[in-house]
């Protein structure tokens, strides 16, 4: 019945209702010619979603393989839910990031919320307990009264999904820049761990086995989310509220421990979440990488809401529901499992020889189409790519240095900047020690969890900074890996990998293009110097806003690392007063892309701080070694605000004071933004040890008891009570949230 | 000593409460789904933190009306010790096995960060390894930690010194600063604060393995009598 008020497939090609569906003319004309015939309107839904960025990465293909994906620890680069690392004794890590920014736009709770639920999702049908939830959030300038509505709700999403499902929040990073206004990025990444044994596959294997459905039931919410996601937001977006999904972390937690439950059954030969394009995407993708085909009865659907059509059970993106392959015969043991936790496990269909996606509805077949045109047929574009006019002429520019009289104001008002400030407003609604793991909270340059039962710990981090790539995308492509793994190891950790989450503006613009090339190139480069595979990803494009304004070339990248042992976790803080404070690195006078230039111009520009990656390398080498020695009391990385906020930032936990000689120009020793820099305190009896073991070190000054902030710079001293500038950092984003505009 | 973990639907904290049990306490402990429970062969029940039922209706009060409850109060009237942290406090309100209610924290929003508790009474089985007026470090994270309560039963909660811990702090608007408190008899313990996160120092404190000793020690004495 549903399917004659459905429009003819002559209609479709007609009226070009496929472009509605966001299908191309040459993408609807090959598939008529894969099909030898006109779609009718599921099918056409079916491609359509499954050949839309979000699903086939069909812009973005040729730049992802010239990432780094091998390394003797890997044990699931991408193309499965997320990837995998060894990480000794039989164990594993398994984690990935995804991005949920146009939900995130136009529904931010909802939005936010669902993005946790799915990478949570990825994780756990790899077979792993989900260990730890990171994110890596943009916002626009926090004086808009609909950035602070997008920032509180998208926080407090986060918080609502992630501490229900008892998943604790470790870590990640906030931005705020107006390049963000109209497109905030809420990016999430999960951490999971498994034994060897029990790794899954997304697979149809084994022709006659049933195909099962399991969790929430289909609803009309979200339909059509992954081509909403792969177009421009625009004043129409609002209308789209209804592709946004809506989460029940309950249901998620319900899930998790029955599927956990359900891979330690023999019965069970796959297993793979409903993510974007839910029911379309797991079950062909499951039939096509086994090479194999599925029939699916939709009759047999758990369904929320009354007379679902086909398209909208198989486009809808309801959450919580995963597919599973049982073998034959044997589906009553599977349902048993998932009937402790309240939950249904439904037979929907059965693994075929045909290699072809064929779905009945009301005893008709609704949709009958080649397994692989729809998971690997997609087609490959490759854009035009153009330099920026912009770029040419930051590259042209004298090198820019600010003019600043009063450097205490200056240092107090970066403090306040809110990317620079304290983002405990943030992280104190999350619950980060759940599991009982968190040995490093938010708030310091990784979090770091110990591995129970064993003496090892993993560091976690999100990071990038979107300026330093804005001014120069290869650059800041390599700052971005090559940050990361320093938070890594100033924590103790030895890089072991990452996964990237690309935010960009439209492939179809081809300086727009050209800014995902750069970032790539340089991304590759550094994840083969610092030895960091990647191993899994996102890719988000078309994060525009009204009236074409682009966001900031932002690929995130989030990267775990090893700690060996419990005892060289490292703290950024630092500890004792009397240590000695040592300075890692050359600074030089680099400004473009910097806190100080956007706080003053308004704007970034001019040339990204250079990087050598050979120098970082053995530079995050040494301090790893010296670190592992026992002969580093606390490490944390110089990044935005220079030299003079990293110092701080050191002095806050405890309030201790310091007494720091610095040399050179005072503007640039202060808050120059040069990289491959680290700050660390070291017991003074460690001196002649640590000098000889990390050689670009340089003593500056001590820890003090008092309290005070001193910096001496030839002839000027910049000081101030350390309370005074932990009370402007701490306080400053919780103002900017509560003052009225 | 045996305690059992009921885990509930949407219980997270409940593999926290049995590790800290089993491996830094040295008890014996099982997980016990709420469905297939017997407590008669436990000594000491243990009620977990999370979100049973995910909250809804109000938080701890879908799991209040499940089964298990009458095996919980016929433990809790036999005199084991019935402790119940978070959202197993907010099931033991529920269930009227402690006075009072509770209500989403005053700044409506959820918070996870450790608190100073003073420890109020020390002479309960749940805090005799405490010193009176000690101040202890213990993690909080909860939405609906705002303890409430009318006069009359804060004054009979004083009176009969039932208020075991508070906040030096107040991070929600407890009344009274309230964070744990017992029943009349002194065996069933609610609280806010998470004991169980507290109990090695490589995450930060162990200021709460002395709660479960205390449980354990005073069970032993308990248990050496009777035999």
């Amino acid at each position: 019945m549903p399917s004659m008020l459905e429009i003819s497939p002559e209609q479709i090609e007609e009226q070009h209702v496929y472009r509605e569906m966001g299908l191309k003319d040459d993408e609807y004309a090959s598939i008529r010619s894969i099909l030898g015939r006109r779609p009718n309107y599921t099918e056409t839904g079916l491609f359509s979603v499954m050949w839309s960025e979000h699903c086939s990465y069909k812009n973005s293909k040729p730049l992802l393989k010239k990432f780094p994906t091998e390394g003797s620890h890997v044990l699931q680069g991408p193309g499965e839910g997320a990837g995998i690392i060894d990480i000794g004794d039989d164990q594993a890590v398994v984690f990935k990031i995804e991005s949920h920014n146009h939900p995130s736009g136009v529904e931010p709770y909802q939005g936010a919320a669902t993005g946790v639920g799915g990478i949570l999702r990825d994780v756990f049908s790899m077979g792993a307990r989900p260990i730890a939830l990171l994110n890596s959030l943009r916002f626009g300038s926090l004086q808009q009264p609909r950035v602070k509505y997008l920032f509180e709700e998208v926080v407090r999403g986060i918080a609502g999904y992630g501490n229900c499902v008892g998943v604790p929040t470790v870590g990640g990073e906030v931005q705020f820049d107006d390049a963000y206004n109209g497109n905030p990025l809420v990016n999430a990444m999960c951490v999971g761990l498994i034994d060897h044994k029990d790794i899954q596959k997304g697979i149809a294997a084994g022709i006659g086995n049933t195909v099962m459905y399991v969790g929430a039931k289909t609803g009309r919410d979200g339909i059509h989310g992954a081509t909403f996601a792969s177009e421009e937001l625009s004043e129409e977006s609002e209308e789209k509220r209804p592709s946004v999904q809506v989460g029940d972390p309950f249901m998620e937690k319900l899930l998790i421990e029955a599927c956990l439950d359900v891979i330690q059954h023999d019965a069970l030969v796959g297993i793979q979440d409903m993510g974007a394009a839910g029911l379309t995407s797991s079950a062909s993708e499951m039939a096509s990488k086994a090479g194999t085909g599925m029939t699916m009865n939709l009759d047999h659907i758990p369904q929320r809401e009354e007379n679902m059509t086909a398209y909208e059970m198989m486009l809808s993106e309801s959450q919580e529901r995963m597919l599973l392959v049982v073998e034959k015969g044997r589906e009553e043991e599977i349902a048993k499992v998932f009937r402790k936790y309240n939950l249904e496990a439904v037979a929907v269909g059965e693994v075929t020889d045909t290699k072809r996606f064929c779905l009945e509805h009301h005893g008709e077949v609704v949709a009958d189409v080649p397994v692989d045109s729809l998971a690997e047929d997609a087609p490959v574009y490759h854009q035009p790519s153009r330099i920026p006019a912009y770029y040419e002429e930051f590259q042209r520019m004298e090198n820019y240095i600010p003019k600043i009289t009063d450097y205490r104001e200056t240092l107090v008002n970066l403090l306040k900047q809110p990317t620079i400030a304290s983002k405990e407003w943030v992280y104190d609604q999350y619950d980060s020690m759940v599991q009982t793991n968190t040995v490093v909270t938010p708030g310091s340059d990784a979090a770091v969890l110990r591995v129970r039962g064993t003496n090892k710990a993993l560091a976690m981090t999100t990071d990038c900074n979107s300026r330093y790539l804005y001014v120069d995308p290869e650059v800041g492509g390599k700052i971005a890996v090559a940050e990361a793994a320093r938070n890594i190891v100033c924590s103790g950790g030895r890089p072991l990998g990452i996964t990237d989450g690309l935010n960009f503006g439209s492939p179809e613009n081809p300086e727009i293009f050209w800014q995902m090339e750069k970032s790539v190139d340089g991304m590759s480069e550094a994840c083969r110097n610092l030895e960091t595979p990647v191993i899994g990803g996102n890719v988000s494009l078309y994060n525009e806003s009204f009236g074409g304004q682009a966001i900031y070339p932002t690929p995130i990248v989030g990267m775990v690392g090893l700690i060996d042992d419990v005892k060289h976790i490292t703290r950024s803080h630092a500890q004792h007063a009397g240590d000695l404070i040592y300075v890692i690195g050359e600074t030089n006078a680099e400004f473009g892309g910097s806190e100080l230039q956007g706080m003053l111009e308004g704007k970034h520009f001019g040339k990204a701080p250079s990087l050598d990656l050979k120098i970082e390398y053995n530079r995050q080498k040494q301090l790893l070694t010296a670190i592992r020695a026992g002969l580093v009391v606390s490490a944390h990385d110089v990044s935005e605000g220079g030299l003079s906020v990293a110092l701080a930032e050191k002095l806050f936990e405890n309030e201790f004071g310091c007494e720091v000689t610095l040399e050179g120009e005072p503007v640039t020793a202060l808050f120059s933004e040069s990289q491959s820099r680290f700050i660390v305190t070291i017991a003074p009896e460690q001196k002649d040890a640590f000098e000889q073991s990390v050689t670009d070190a340089r003593l500056i000054g001590t820890v003090t008891e008092n309290g005070v902030y001193r910096i001496k710079q030839e002839g000027v001293v910049l000081e101030e009570k350390t309370s005074v500038l932990k009370e402007a950092w701490k306080g400053a984003i919780g103002c900017l949230v509560k003052s009225k505009v | 000593m045996k305690f059992a973990v009921i885990v509930f639907p949407g219980s997270n904290c409940d593999r926290d409460m049995y590790f800290a049990v089993k491996d830094q306490l040295g008890a014996e402990a099982d997980l016990v789904w709420y469905k297939e429970a017997n407590l008669a062969n436990y000594d000491g029940i243990l009620l977990p933190g999370g979100f049973s039922y995910g909250d809804y209706l109000r938080s701890g009060a879908i799991a209040s009306t499940s089964d298990v409850i009458t095996q919980i109060r016929e433990a809790a009237e036999a005199g084991k010790p019935v402790l119940g942290v978070c959202n197993g406090f907010q099931i033991l309100l529920e269930m009227g096995l402690l006075p009072g209610a509770m209500l989403p924290n005053e700044k409506l929003k959820f918070m996870c960060h450790y608190e100073t508790l003073t420890v109020e009474n020390a002479d309960t089985m749940f805090t005799r390894q405490y010193e009176e007026k000690e101040k202890i470090q213990i993690p909080i994270a909860h939405g609906d930690g705002n303890y409430f309560c009318d006069e009359e039963t804060l004054q009979k909660l004083q009176n009969n010194k039932q208020i075991v811990f508070t906040y030096d702090q107040n991070p929600n608007g407890s009344v009274g600063d309230i964070a744990g408190i017992t029943n009349e008899k002194g065996n069933v313990l609610g609280m806010m604060p998470h004991p169980e996160r507290a109990v090695e120092a490589l995450l930060g404190h162990d200021d709460g393995l002395r709660l479960f000793q205390s449980i354990l020690t005073h069970w032993r004495e308990h248990h050496a009598i009777n035999a």
